[in-house]
């Protein structure tokens, strides 16, 4: 600050440059996203125009009506949310279950359990593809949204656990205390007492599951074959010959799926930061 | 749990109520650990069993038994069958730890570079966190997508317009490149949001000593800032490490499943296992991809002494 009156000459220049650094990171976060935006707004004819012109073409919605009336992404769009919101429901309801006896409990290979479950979390999917892919065929459960509800476990569970473990720790004790002494067991303290408190870290830990879920690709394209969730359909999305890359529907496929992610995640913003460095930095 | 010698009766009853709740933390728990078994105990037993066997996806229960054949095998004839006899698995190895390196150096740096600055206070700070996340909750196969288009050599922004019609994506050489610059731009926000929520953990009247002291911001960067960032730093390393070992989604979606096989460990081996159908070649690819993945687990931990509550 002293800088201003001893050197206004080589403040104002800092001020300048660390500006300047700012725009620079904030036209590096977004300008890839908006450039995909844009392309989703103009007809196929427009893609091959200079950048310049290509700003100031005109506007188009063609590219969001076509995707919307394409069976595959409706199809996707369904099968998402109904895969995503499965797997984080199971996880949520058992995983605080587990957070519950990881965070208050005390007992014998309690380390144990937590490591295994560390471990999990840190798993290649690739290790678990071919016993996965048998135990699905056996069970009949290929090209079935159940199949990947089941499968997607494998990553929910672990950091459902891991980060509700965290917020359970930091719930003050009388609260529960107080409820034992009356005579409630633990699944009526958990439900009754911690869940309400709980609250804010169930929303913050299914949203950011449902993101992972929401996002996964190699089950969903290993695991079915008609079914298929909505990135699978967007890495697949053909034109109507194989060498014709459709990239406006491509983009405007894209939009649709990121843009309520989006809203989510700002909307929430506070709690994802809490929520991931509860399951990152803390442990 | 201290025993007050006064009180004998208390010790007793704490420990009846010490295993009565250990007895209800198992029933808390069983439902995770069943399901974990089952989705990833299970599979992973089957995975490993398979890798000593040759079998075809389609007909597992015609398999069988060879050992160690699927990893290290040679005919009589000469001809050379185990993967790690296979020039394009130790290509993908190559790609993979290449790609690994750079693109978590890159983001540690360039995570911490954002971090540094959206942690000072200026205006439109705000807005600069928010655009943080963007990349972020962005899913992987849509930002492959996005990229692709743009490295596109007769549409793109990058392929067309920067490097004039060149297609970045269609030799492996340049490809990784163009990969790491995708993995980079999607995941710095995670490292720079980790990074921020350390560099707000830390206490700032160290920094008003070292202010007092004369200590330059630099100085204060390298002797205050890092160390003490150590151990956030150390396991948002970890995690984005491991991320990227097990990197698949790009290379498939930008590369094709062909040459994703090339690029990446598990490329290669869901090549072998789903598209070639190969259940025994396959799994002995995958617990190997398994094996390295933990091996570096124990290295960091170890090394570098990572702790995890």
């Amino acid at each position: 600050m002293n800088l201003k009156t001893t050197n206004p000459a080589l403040y104002y220049l800092q001020r300048a440059a660390f500006y300047l650094l700012v725009i620079v990171i904030a036209f590096y976060l977004l300008a890839p996203f908006l450039w995909a935006v844009l392309t989703s707004l103009r007809s196929p004819g427009d893609l091959f125009l200079p950048p310049a012109q290509f700003i100031t073409a005109e506007t188009t919605f063609q590219n969001y009506t076509q995707v919307f009336s394409n069976p595959n992404f409706q199809r996707g769009l369904l099968y998402s949310l109904i895969v995503a919101v499965g797997s984080v429901l199971i996880s949520l309801l058992i995983g605080s279950f587990a957070a519950y006896a990881l965070g208050r409990f005390r007992f014998k290979g309690k380390q144990i359990i937590m490591y295994v479950i560390l471990a999990v979390s840190v798993f290649p999917q690739i290790a678990v593809l071919s016993g996965l892919y048998t135990l699905i065929s056996n069970l009949g459960l290929y090209n079935n949204p159940v199949g990947l509800i089941l499968t997607y476990l494998i990553f929910t569970i672990p950091f459902t656990v891991w980060v509700l473990t965290s917020f359970v720790r930091d719930i003050p004790g009388e609260l529960e205390e107080a409820a034992l002494v009356d005579g409630a067991s633990p699944l009526q303290t958990l439900f009754q007492v911690l869940f309400p408190v709980m609250m804010p870290a169930l929303v913050t830990t299914g949203l950011l599951a449902f993101i992972n879920a929401w996002n996964e690709y190699l089950f969903a394209l290993t695991f079915t074959s008609t079914n298929r969730t909505v990135p699978v359909v967007i890495a697949n999305y053909s034109g109507a010959t194989q060498f014709d890359q459709p990239w406006g529907p491509i983009m405007a496929a894209s939009i649709v799926v990121t843009v309520p992610l989006i809203i989510l995640v700002l909307v929430f913003q506070r709690n994802i930061v809490s929520g991931l460095t509860a399951g990152a930095v803390k442990g | 749990m201290t025993v007050n010698p006064t009180a004998p009766a208390r010790p007793v009853r704490t420990r009846g109520i010490e295993a009565a709740r250990a007895r209800q933390a198992i029933w808390l728990l069983l439902p995770t650990l069943i399901a974990i078994a089952l989705v990833a105990g299970y599979p992973l037993y089957r995975t490993i069993y398979f890798s000593l066997f040759d079998a075809n996806l389609t007909t597992p229960d015609q398999r069988t038994f060879v050992g160690l054949g699927n990893f290290w095998f040679t005919t009589d004839e000469g001809v050379s069958l185990g993967f790690l006899q296979d020039p394009k698995w130790w290509g993908a190895v190559k790609n993979t730890l290449l790609f690994t390196v750079v693109s978590v150096f890159l983001e540690t740096v360039f995570g911490m570079i954002i971090a540094l600055v959206v942690n000072s206070t200026f205006k439109g700070r705000g807005l600069l966190r928010t655009a943080m996340l963007v990349p972020w909750a962005i899913p992987t196969v849509v930002s492959a997508q996005m990229w692709s288009y743009m490295y596109n050599d007769s549409f793109g922004l990058i392929g067309r317009g920067l490097l004039g019609g060149q297609a970045l994506l269609a030799n492996t050489d340049s490809a990784i490149w163009a990969l790491i610059a995708v993995d980079v731009w999607k995941t710095t926000s995670f490292m720079a949001l980790l990074i921020l929520a350390g560099l707000q953990s830390l206490p700032s009247d160290m920094y008003e000593a070292a202010d007092m002291d004369g200590a330059s911001k630099w100085t204060q960067f390298w002797r205050l800032t890092l160390p003490l960032l150590r151990p956030a730093l150390l396991v948002a390393l970890v995690f984005r490490s491991l991320d990227a070992l097990r990197v698949f989604d790009i290379m498939s979606v930008m590369l094709g499943n062909v040459n994703a096989a090339a690029t990446s460990m598990t490329g290669y081996a869901r090549q072998a296992l789903i598209d070639n159908s190969l259940l025994g070649f396959g799994s002995a690819v995958s617990v190997a991809i398994f094996l390295i993945i933990m091996v570096i687990v124990v290295i960091y931990v170890t090394a570098f002494r990572v702790k995890f509550d």
